[in-house]
Parts: C-alpha cells; structure tokens; sequence
C-alpha cells in the first residue's frame, strides 16, 4: 500500500521535473499567465460574493434572525443613507485578514450542514457563545470593523453630545477602552448578558 | 307637550353639535373619512440636564436619547449604566434604592424585579410645544395656594 503511494508519488514528480516534450514554453509561459490571471479573478470574485448580503441572507439562519434585528437599527437606515450590512462589520477589508476571517467562517458551512442553529431556539440557546466570538474578535483587533468607517482621528467631539464626547475623549483617546467595550448590541439583540462585564 | 319638550331637546342637541365642529382637539379639523397629516418626528431632548419633578415620588424624566435601548430578560442598557456597580465608572445617576425593594418592603442586591423594566415610569422627552393645554397643578403650587388661603 504504502510503496504503491510513494511509487506514485514519484512518478509525479518525475513528470513535473522532466522538461515540456509537446508544449513550447511560450505556450506553456504564456498559458500559465491567462490561466493564473483566470484563477485569481474567478477567485476573487467568488470571495467578493462571499461577502453580499445576499448571500449572507440566503441561509434562513442569518435571514431569519441577525438580518431581521440589523434592519431596526441605525446600521440598517439613517439620515445620510449610508448603510452597514453583514460584511461590512464581519468580514475584515485587508485581504490577508480577510482570507483569515474566509477560512474561520468555513466553519459555517460545517453548522450549515450539520444544522447547528437551524431553528430558532438552538439560535437562542447559542446566541450567547455566537456573540461572544464576536466581543472576543472585535476586541482583539481593536474594533477593527468599527473603525473601517468610524475613525478616531475624524471625530468632531463639539458634535457629540456631552456624554459621548467625555467618554471617546477619555478612554477611546487613551487606548484603555475599544468600540466593542461600550457598543455592545448596536446592530443585533443582545444575549443574556448575564456576568458580562459592564452588564452586572 | 312631551313630544314638543323632546323635539325641542333634540333640536338643542343638534344645535350643540354643529357649533362644535372639532370633536377631537388632536384630529384638528381632518375629516373623519380622511387620514390627516403626520406631524414631523421631533428629536429625542439629549442635554443631560436634569428636570424640575413636581412632586418628591414624581419618576424623573429621561435628559438623554434612549432609541435602541434593549431592555428585556436578556439585558437591561439603562441598568449597565445606572445600576449600583456600574456608576462609578458611568458616573451616571444611581437608580432610586426604592428600586431595589421588593414588594414586601425587604431591600435586595440587585434592582427588584418589579423595578426592572425603566421606561414604564421613565421616558425621554421632545422638545415640542404641548398638544393641549397642561392643567397639572403640582404640590408646591398647591401648598402655595392653601397657605394663602388661611
């Protein structure tokens, strides 16, 4: 068994080592180029609508309950009609972070068909852990999501109110605290928040 | 003569309603069959400037906007900000220790139960002139007007 694999293994490599008997290498240069131009945008298209709210919203399970409590909010409509969907907040922009968060979220697909959170109450039931990688995700990399459009450095404290103005001068400016801290529950329900610190 | 006394009382009636055209002071003068016109949402007072309370157990107002509050069995937003282990760092007024008495008069840990959900006393306020006139009298006013009385 294993000497029919390696025998294999070695014959392929013998194949990729030995020169190109029928192809020209301008074909093969030339080729390779079209082919990997044709991988790389099919790839990244595929990821581009990996990360529509379409598609997000086409399993019942983020339809039905995320979806529904995102379109309540200020994230979902407002005065300037600028509008955050799923991907906006979940999914980082840089593209090493992004392929990170791809391959995290494959695990999805496992609850998908494994029918991890299929009704609502095994959605209720879990909502509280769901969250909480979320807390812990935004946490670690300092709101990163928040920040994409809500930049510290932007920020006009004379048009906050006086509340907002004290506490994102205070402990945002100095680092102790990140959006996540304070801005739990912005664009879905919360969970029992039972222990959660600031919650007690 | 009984039937000229009720003619003459439903004439009286009849009188009575057609001088008063506006039946509802907040209908305004929209037909019935009509939809009247909305009046524009107002904004949410968010000044955190406390308010006059007319009488000492009078709930106070809420100075700042609460919109997206979430407050049920899962989480109380009011409570991360105004409960008694959260003000220092909120610096935010502690809710009344009324609240956190049961209704056996026994004091609790935590806000009671029947205390939990805030905006059944406490409400945000709009900067909006008042839809009728307010004939609310408050106690001081009262005792104002018993003492000059004697």
């Amino acid at each position: 068994m294993w000497s029919r694999i390696k025998d294999m293994l070695l014959q392929g490599w013998q194949l990729l080592a030995k020169p190109s008997v029928h192809f020209s290498l301008g074909f093969l240069t030339l080729g390779g180029f079209i082919a990997g131009v044709i991988f790389w945008g099919g790839f990244n298209t595929a990821l581009e609508a990996a990360n529509t709210e379409e598609f997000c919203i086409s399993c019942h399970e983020m339809r039905e309950n995320v979806y529904v409590e995102l379109q309540e909010t200020i994230h979902w409509s407002n005065r300037s009609g600028v509008r955050a969907t799923c991907s906006d907040c979940h999914v980082p922009h840089e593209w090493t972070y992004k392929i990170a968060r791809k391959m995290q979220a494959s695990k999805e697909v496992w609850g998908k068909i494994f029918g991890t959170i299929d009704t609502r109450e095994k959605f209720l039931d879990k909502r509280r852990e769901l969250a909480e990688h979320e807390w812990a995700r935004l946490k670690k990399n300092d709101s990163l999501e928040c920040r994409n459009c809500h930049q510290f450095e932007s920020m006009d404290f004379t048009r906050q109110s006086e509340r907002a103005s004290e506490q994102h001068s205070s402990a945002l400016a100095n680092g102790e605290k990140t959006c996540i801290d304070c801005h739990k529950g912005i664009a879905h329900h919360l969970p029992d928040m039972s222990g959660v610190p600031g919650w007690e | 003569m009984k039937k000229i006394i009720a003619l003459l009382s439903m004439v009286g009636v009849m009188a009575y309603v057609l001088a008063e055209p506006q039946i509802a002071t907040l209908r305004g003068t929209t037909d019935l069959d009509q939809e009247g016109q909305a009046p524009r949402m107002a904004a949410e007072v968010n000044d955190d400037k406390r308010t006059d309370r007319d009488y000492p157990m009078a709930a106070p107002s809420i100075p700042h906007k609460i919109d997206g509050y979430q407050i049920d069995l899962n989480a109380n937003k009011c409570l991360s900000c105004h409960n008694r282990q959260r003000v220092e760092e909120s610096q935010a007024t502690m809710v009344s220790v009324t609240h956190f008495m049961n209704r056996d008069g026994n004091f609790l840990a935590d806000v009671s139960p029947n205390r939990y959900f805030c905006t059944q006393c406490h409400t945000s306020q709009i900067d909006v002139p008042a839809l009728i006139e307010n004939e609310f009298i408050t106690m001081d006013e009262l005792l104002n007007r018993a003492g000059s009385s004697h």
